[in-house]
């Protein structure tokens, strides 16, 4: 049976309790969220010295050296292009299908996305070591020599197809965000007033005003998804397209890529929303049905993943290319790849996915916020062992074989980035309401209860 | 005649729809009035006038100008530094074809996002009569009225049961 949440008796008493319960974190601040705040900006800054001691000293302060010249760093883009990914998805699918248990959801999903897509951003401008240069690279601006980015190259493809996504985003955040804004200026004073009437640009709530919120969101849905897809297919292709790499070179990857971008990204949704239901104590709104139903979905993302990471392997297998065969063998046989493979198997769909079958599980906040990040420490491991096992083996000499140590500089730019990705989520809560207000409110107009036989059941009634 | 504004808040659906149907028996058309509400309800729910939107046409013209300007920057710039790298033409269109697609779906979601903008009739830089309320449960009726209507008009939504009537000065 739906837990069904009582938000009051008549309209208006839910709509106050709505906005009074939503607005809370904008409008009011617990100690304990400065303290976190404060404690990843600390992270954040150590990350920041970090990169800024790398800038002066060079790139010989990481543990980059020939021939694995892609380490933690790019492994850290394609694995928070992935967490990126769950978001829009999401809120996409969850909208183009009208599933009633998206509103909670679907904005604290966007807001994922942006803040995973802006840290991923960094990253590689950050690996290049002068990250100043990257501006040859990617945009078509000519430098007085007369050279413009080379656009046959997937390294131009990626930030290409990235700003597309994180404008997109953005957009599509924002466009949702009027009419709750609206809701923060008439529910402000002073300054804080003068900034939302100026976001909420006049918006008073007119049917016509609703309708095209309504069909905006639809809309942009549609034009997202292929955006969403062409992302990490793109960023798949840096790899998949490398043909001097073995285990990069398959042509697999673009869906392999996608769909495992979308397991960990719903699986860091999940961890997300339970850690703003704890932090802002939205019980009435983030329920058990809300990460029963997300844990369901991340059944089937997690297997249909898995079957493409079994297609990966056994596709690489099966052509019994030496070179192939020992690549392989290092990565599940040899030490320490085969211990990050065991953990990364075991983590990111052994341990999950069986525990997700049982409903106790999905209902325990406890359980999922675990396993969903149990799943992202997997997919970490997964994106390191694609990268780096492939590069320690391209040459074709084993004189130059080499593996890859992780400086302390390295280690600190990953931890650094889920401080920051945190931070913002944090700071963006105390300007926007991270569930949509007006969508809460909707959902509780079309709610209804419906008598079959005996009992009585929970029913929404679809919106136009 | 000039007009004024005339905005009655009701407490319910119930007697906002029976404040529109009384200022229809009065005169009003659906088109002197609009409802105002703080979340959305069915389309038609208080028998509203909902003029056509042409929301569709805009993602249409952002893909046309998305789409030109990706193969301009993308065909440009190759031409501009004709360096051929790994055999491939000058003019490689497998590869333009990826941020063309990119340039496509940019200016698709950028126009449309105009559109929603342009569609609402916003920015408002001037609100006119509203009451806060309305974003807390509360149903506007914003009636355009003839100066010379507007204590009739006002009648009327307080006995429908306007919890508050209020007009421009």
């Amino acid at each position: 049976m739906q837990d069904r949440v009582v938000l009051g008796h008549t309209p208006q008493e839910v709509d106050a309790r709505i906005n009074r319960e939503l607005l809370t974190n904008v409008l009011y601040t617990e100690r304990r969220y400065w303290i976190i705040v404060g404690f990843l900006a600390l992270v954040v800054a150590l990350a920041g010295g970090a990169v800024g001691y790398m800038v002066n000293k060079g790139i010989g302060v990481s543990g980059l050296h020939r021939p694995v010249f892609w380490g933690f760093m790019i492994t850290n883009f394609v694995f928070w292009v992935g967490i990126s990914h769950a978001g829009v998805m999401l809120s996409a699918i969850l909208r183009l299908s009208q599933a009633e248990w998206r509103r909670p959801a679907t904005r604290a999903a966007e807001i994922v996305t942006v803040f995973a897509l802006m840290t991923a951003i960094l990253f590689p401008i950050i690996h290049s070591g002068r990250p100043w240069r990257t501006m040859y690279w990617a945009f078509p601006y000519d430098f007085a020599r007369g050279i413009f980015p080379n656009v046959r190259s997937p390294l131009v493809w990626d930030p290409t197809a990235i700003t597309t996504y994180l404008t997109s985003s953005i957009m599509f955040v924002l466009v949702a965000l009027i009419p709750d804004f609206a809701v923060a200026r008439d529910r402000t004073k002073g300054v804080a007033k003068a900034i939302y009437s100026v976001l909420a640009m006049g918006w008073r709530g007119t049917p016509r005003q609703w309708r095209l919120q309504i069909v905006a969101g639809f809309l942009l849905s549609a034009l997202i998804l292929p955006v969403f897809v062409s992302v990490h297919s793109i960023v798949s292709w840096d790899f998949g397209i490398a043909q001097s790499v073995e285990g990069w070179h398959s042509t697999v990857f673009a869906p392999y890529f996608v769909i495992g971008a979308v397991h960990s990204g719903v699986s860091a949704v999940v961890t997300v929303m339970i850690i703003l239901r704890w932090l802002f104590h939205w019980e009435n709104y983030i329920t058990k049905d809300t990460i029963d139903s997300l844990g369901r979905l991340l059944i089937v993302v997690a297997t249909a993943w898995f079957f493409f990471f079994f297609i990966e392997i056994l596709y690489s297998i099966y052509t019994l290319e030496d070179a192939e065969l020992g690549l392989r063998k290092m990565q599940f046989f040899e030490a320490p790849y085969s211990w990050l493979f065991l953990t990364f198997i075991l983590t990111g769909y052994f341990i999950p996915v069986p525990l997700w079958l049982f409903k106790n599980v999905r209902r325990s906040f406890k359980w999922m916020f675990i396993t969903t990040i149990l799943v992202n420490i997997g997919m970490w491991i997964e994106r390191f062992l694609i990268i780096v096992p492939g590069l320690a083996r391209k040459q074709g000499l084993t004189f130059s074989w080499s593996t890859y140590h992780p400086s302390v500089i390295e280690i600190l730019l990953v931890i650094g980035s889920f401080a920051f990705v945190s931070m913002n989520i944090l700071l963006i809560s105390k300007v926007i309401p991270l569930i949509p207000i007006y969508d809460i409110k909707e959902g509780e107009i079309l709610k209804d209860e419906i008598k079959i036989g005996k009992v009585t059941v929970p029913a929404a009634k679809r919106e136009e | 005649m000039a007009k004024k504004q005339v905005l009655g808040v009701f407490k319910t659906a119930d007697n906002a729809v029976m404040a529109v149907d009384r200022l229809h028996e009065s005169g009003f058309t659906n088109r002197d009035w609009q409802v105002l509400t703080g979340s959305p309800y069915p389309e038609g729910a208080f028998g509203e006038w909902m003029p056509k939107h042409r929301l569709y046409a805009f993602p249409f013209f952002g893909a046309i100008v998305g789409f030109t300007v990706a193969i301009l920057v993308t065909a440009g710039t190759s031409v501009a530094n004709p360096l051929v790298t790994g055999g491939k033409p000058i003019i490689a269109i497998p590869a333009m074809a990826v941020i063309v697609y990119e340039g496509t779906m940019l200016g698709a979601i950028l126009m449309t996002i105009i559109g929603v903008i342009f569609e609402s009739r916003l920015p408002r830089p001037v609100m006119g009569l509203y009451d806060t309320r309305i974003t807390e449960g509360y149903i506007g009726i914003d009636l355009n009225c003839p100066d010379d209507r507007v204590n009739t008009a006002e009648m009327v939504m307080r006995q429908s049961g306007a919890v508050d009537v209020k007009h421009q000065k």
